[in-house]
């Protein structure tokens, strides 16, 4: 860790802890607007290849756009017979846990007064591809377990880093959307 | 019937709350459902003794003179307690009293009971925190065949059947009821949400010695950054054994209690565990860790460190590689599910509009919104120990003078006369 001190500049790692902490108090008044959905659409474009668009959401009461559309495309690897024109969709969980997570470091880092100098991880989990192939049913489809190794240099002790490794996990939506059941309803309209 | 205050509960804090009023002079009475210290007599599993030592259970006006300091009361020596207390500081308490309901009348307030019913300008609600116990919606799920208690419905494990237990919590209750049925010889698997990771004993001292002496008890609710989330922490997992050895979840695994992670969902009669265990056992050991740094430094400070064994850190909580996410409630293997998830205090008799849409009275430090109301006796009303009984003394100091300063005011020449 580095020795320098930063005591006199203030910390800033980007994120508007006043603007956050106004959303948390304003919404704890108004509960309805705290409701948001968030969408995504997809289109198939051949073999195991397909397209979302993320644009529009609600929240605040209202429709909400962002800035412009977001597209990800999704494939399976060469090694699947499919053609590698993007990532798989379990990785782009991986993605969203990764991006959820770090997004929460720099957040807590920056209510903490911990200045972040830089943030990285990497993500590994297995899975027995048994499963979705249906060979054994007693093998689950998704994931046995997600690994998640961060590396962090900032101006904090080994254990204030990890508290805030620790209390990103416990306010991240993603990390509750994996660690925990969801009820997923899918239809044909 | 007319008087100045009426405190609703004869508990440590109804009467810690009396003694302070009975100082100022200010009238008043102190009614109780059932006999002095109910809850406790009514609503506490057996084997149960206060974690806190008994040099801590300090009332005003009356300490612990006994000859075991470090010692925990049992249930019969706590009620014995408080018992003498509400003697030897004359409370006028009226027993089999309940109350049925409080509104406001004019400026003040009617309180309605089993006998008659009274009208103050004051009202202090002392009916404790721990009325009701918390069950999750989700229990409504349990498949038939299980049969489930809570804490509060828990005596000792002859009332449980033979057979597998599930515990849901591990805070200061369920951490020591499981303890206690794994010890019966029934298997227990306890589901392991946020929780407060305590030592019993730190170099040589009590923790609560510690935590009392570098002030860390008489934190003041006003210093917090968010109140509400020191108001809601899970209870500290600590039990007052005879053999002051301390329990957590290391020591539960060690007698073979199995640990899964919060209970998330009950589908299809299958248990579902959040995959979050290691992360709530990774917050709770490095809280620990800082409140023992907090220690060491005051130690060192104050010059207390020099008498004292060294620092130590304790072992970090030891989880199986993959706990089990998933467990099979239809199988026979779980016979028993008991609900430690909590308490909350019983308002259904309060018709004043102080409470918050998850029904807890909106209150300033135990000043609440109504005018001339009060509470006493909840977590971190006004300090860290307001939960403990020697929060009691401290809180109705305030509040008393605060409660003395509003009758005042109403009398006072600068407000028109009624």
């Amino acid at each position: 860790m580095a020795t320098t001190t930063t005591t006199d500049k203030p910390v800033n790692n980007g994120v508007n802890v006043e603007a956050l902490l106004g959303a948390r108090d304003a919404l704890s008044k108004a509960p309805e607007a705290a409701r948001f959905t968030w969408r995504s659409t997809v289109k198939w474009i051949n073999g195991t290849h397909s397209r979302s668009t993320i644009e529009g959401f609600y929240g605040l009461g209202s429709e909400q756009k962002h800035k412009e559309p977001f597209t990800f495309d999704a494939d399976h690897p060469e090694i699947f017979a499919s053609e590698d024109k993007g990532a798989t969709p379990v990785e782009m969980v991986l993605a969203g846990l990764a991006s959820c997570l770090t997004a929460g470091v720099a957040s807590v880092a920056q209510l903490r007064n911990i200045q972040l100098r830089s943030v990285s991880a990497t993500l590994e989990a297995g899975m027995d591809l048994r499963g979705i192939l249906g060979c054994d049913a007693d093998v689950r489809n998704g994931f046995d377990g997600i690994k998640v190794t961060y590396h962090i240099d900032a101006d904090a002790s080994p254990d204030d880093i990890k508290a805030l490794v620790a209390q990103s996990q416990k306010r991240s939506a993603v990390f509750d959307i994996v660690a925990n059941p969801t009820n997923v309803t899918v239809e044909v309209a | 019937m007319r008087t100045t205050t009426v405190v609703v509960g004869a508990g440590h804090a109804g009467l810690a709350m009396s003694w302070h009023l009975a100082r100022r002079s200010i009238d008043h009475v102190v009614l109780e459902r059932g006999e002095v210290a109910n809850s406790w007599r009514t609503e506490r599993w057996d084997s149960l003794t206060l974690l806190t030592p008994n040099w801590q259970s300090r009332l005003p006006g009356f300490g612990y003179e006994g000859s075991h300091p470090d010692g925990f009361r049992t249930m019969p020596e706590t009620i014995a307690f408080i018992e003498q207390y509400a003697k030897a500081v004359a409370a006028p308490v009226r027993v089999h009293t309940r109350v049925t309901a409080v509104r406001g009348r004019g400026d003040g307030y009617e309180v309605a009971t089993t006998d008659g019913t009274w009208q103050c300008d004051t009202v202090v609600l002392a009916n404790g925190a721990c009325n009701i116990a918390t069950v999750p919606a989700l229990s409504a799920a349990v498949p038939a065949g299980i049969a489930t208690l809570t804490a509060s419905q828990y005596r000792n494990p002859r009332q449980l059947a033979e057979g597998g237990v599930m515990v849901v919590g591990a805070s200061a209750s369920g951490a020591q009821i499981a303890d206690e049925i794994q010890r019966s010889g029934r298997q227990v698997t306890v589901a392991v949400g946020e929780h407060v990771r305590l030592p019993r004993i730190y170099r040589g001292r009590d923790i609560l010695w510690w935590m009392d002496r570098a002030g860390v008890l008489d934190e003041r609710y006003d210093a917090m950054d968010d109140i509400n989330r020191a108001r809601n922490l899970p209870s500290m997992q600590l039990a007052g054994y005879p053999d002051r050895r301390a329990i957590d979840l290391n020591s539960l695994t060690r007698i073979g209690v199995k640990l899964v992670g919060r209970l998330a969902g009950i589908n299809a009669g299958k248990a579902q565990f959040s995959g979050s265990l290691r992360n709530v056992c990774a917050l709770a050991d490095l809280k620990m860790n800082r409140l023992l740094n907090q220690i060491d430094e005051w130690a060192a400070a104050n010059g207390a460190g020099e008498s004292a064994p060294p620092p130590e850190r304790f072992e970090p909580t030891a989880l199986e590689a993959s706990p089990p996410l998933v467990l099979d409630l239809t199988r026979g293997a779980i016979r028993t599910i008991l609900w430690a998830t909590g308490f909350r205090p019983d308002y259904s008799w309060l018709e004043v509009p102080v409470l918050d849409r998850k029904g807890r009275v909106r209150h300033d430090g135990g000043v609440a919104e109504s005018p001339g109301m009060y509470v006493v006796g909840l977590p971190f009303l006004r300090r860290r120990k307001s939960s403990l009984i020697d929060g009691a003394a401290d809180d109705g100091r305030d509040l008393s003078a605060h409660l003395a300063s509003y009758l005042d005011s109403r009398s006072s020449p600068a407000r028109p006369a009624s």
